[in-house]
């Protein structure tokens, strides 16, 4: 099980809720990757479009049907005091404490502005906020988070809505190494199931993905590529990986071979 | 008077914040608000007096990655 604060969950796929089709394929999407979180955000209502009302019927229905928790990021935030708005808006309108913390520092990468980050972290969880901050692989940066009070961390995989994987497995491996027991959820780039996979198999408890889901030709059967491939790195980190060797090693043994020349 | 209401110059007669969100067509609706940048609760609506030029965010429910 993963324990992500009070919460043991069976799935370690957290699916975002943004780019879909359709109302209805994002609901297919969800129940097909099995995902038991599901990150939602707050914007401008309009008096008379709505159209927040319209998604609020849908995570009603989630919440009801699928039994998921919702995870409200502050996406978008530039600053620490934005992201702490923010972040107070969501607990209202979601009814939860949770919140995926996200400052961003530079809009081509949407790089985690790891020092607002920081500041709007020490203050949600001083406030009782179960903060989830999407930051960088940096270790010292994941330290004061944990000393913030943060007990999850997101570290990137690459910028968001990259699809580019595991851009720097050197940081990642050496953050998963630092903390071994602090819940990790890969957060950010994940292109294809084969890098959730990756994310797994090097020890990260799960991942959180959105556009490669949202964005793929058939986004059911991608939530459900996901979910496998997540499943099967789980299943091969526990089983323990070989280590990687520079030279060729025979798998059929030598001894007893027939000296035929 | 006239305040910023999601970045758009609204008239508004309400003086205090519940009764402005009634005025601009928010009744019944799943929202949250903040006043200048600071987060106004639902159970504060009511005593966050509205002042001329004030901008008010009007949140509601959105999908998110």
């Amino acid at each position: 099980m993963l324990q992500l604060y009070e919460a043991q969950l069976r799935s370690r796929l957290l699916l975002g809720s943004a780019r879909y089709p359709s109302p209805a394929i994002l609901t297919e999407a969800i129940r097909s990757s099995g995902a038991e979180v599901v990150t939602v955000s707050l914007r401008r209502e309009s008096a008379g479009e709505r159209a927040g009302q319209g998604f609020w019927s849908i995570v009603q229905s989630l919440v009801r049907d699928l039994g998921v928790r919702v995870l409200p990021n502050t996406a978008g935030c530039h600053s620490a005091k934005e992201a702490i708005t923010t972040a107070h808006m969501g607990r209202e309108v979601f009814g939860t404490s949770w919140v995926k913390l996200e400052v961003i520092g530079e809009d081509d990468t949407l790089q985690p502005d790891v020092f607002g980050l920081l500041e709007a972290a020490r203050v949600l969880a001083a406030e009782g906020f179960e903060v989830f901050p999407y930051t960088t692989e940096d270790l010292i940066v994941a330290e004061r988070l944990l000393e913030a009070g943060c007990r999850v961390l997101m570290p990137w995989g690459s910028p968001i809505g990259s699809g580019r994987g595991l851009n720097n497995l050197f940081g990642l491996k050496a953050l998963r190494a630092r903390y071994p027991e602090v819940p990790m959820v890969v957060d950010a780039g994940i292109g294809v199931p084969s890098h959730a996979a990756q994310a797994l198999e090097l020890g990260f408890d799960a991942v959180l993905i959105n556009t490669a889901v949202s964005q793929a030709r058939d986004p059911v059967g991608m939530a459900a590529a996901f979910a496998q491939a997540v499943a099967a790195g789980r299943a091969a980190h526990r089983a323990g990986p070989m280590e990687p060797r520079e030279l060729a090693t025979p798998s059929t043994p030598l001894v007893g071979k027939a000296f035929l020349s | 008077m006239r305040i910023l209401v999601n970045g758009d110059s609204r008239e508004v007669r309400a003086a205090d914040l519940s009764a402005a969100l009634e005025e601009l067509g928010y009744a019944g609706a799943v929202i949250a608000t903040a006043v200048n940048g600071e987060f106004v609760a639902a159970n504060e609506r009511q005593a966050a007096q509205l002042a001329e030029g004030d901008e008010l965010e009007v949140l509601a429910p959105m999908q998110g990655g």
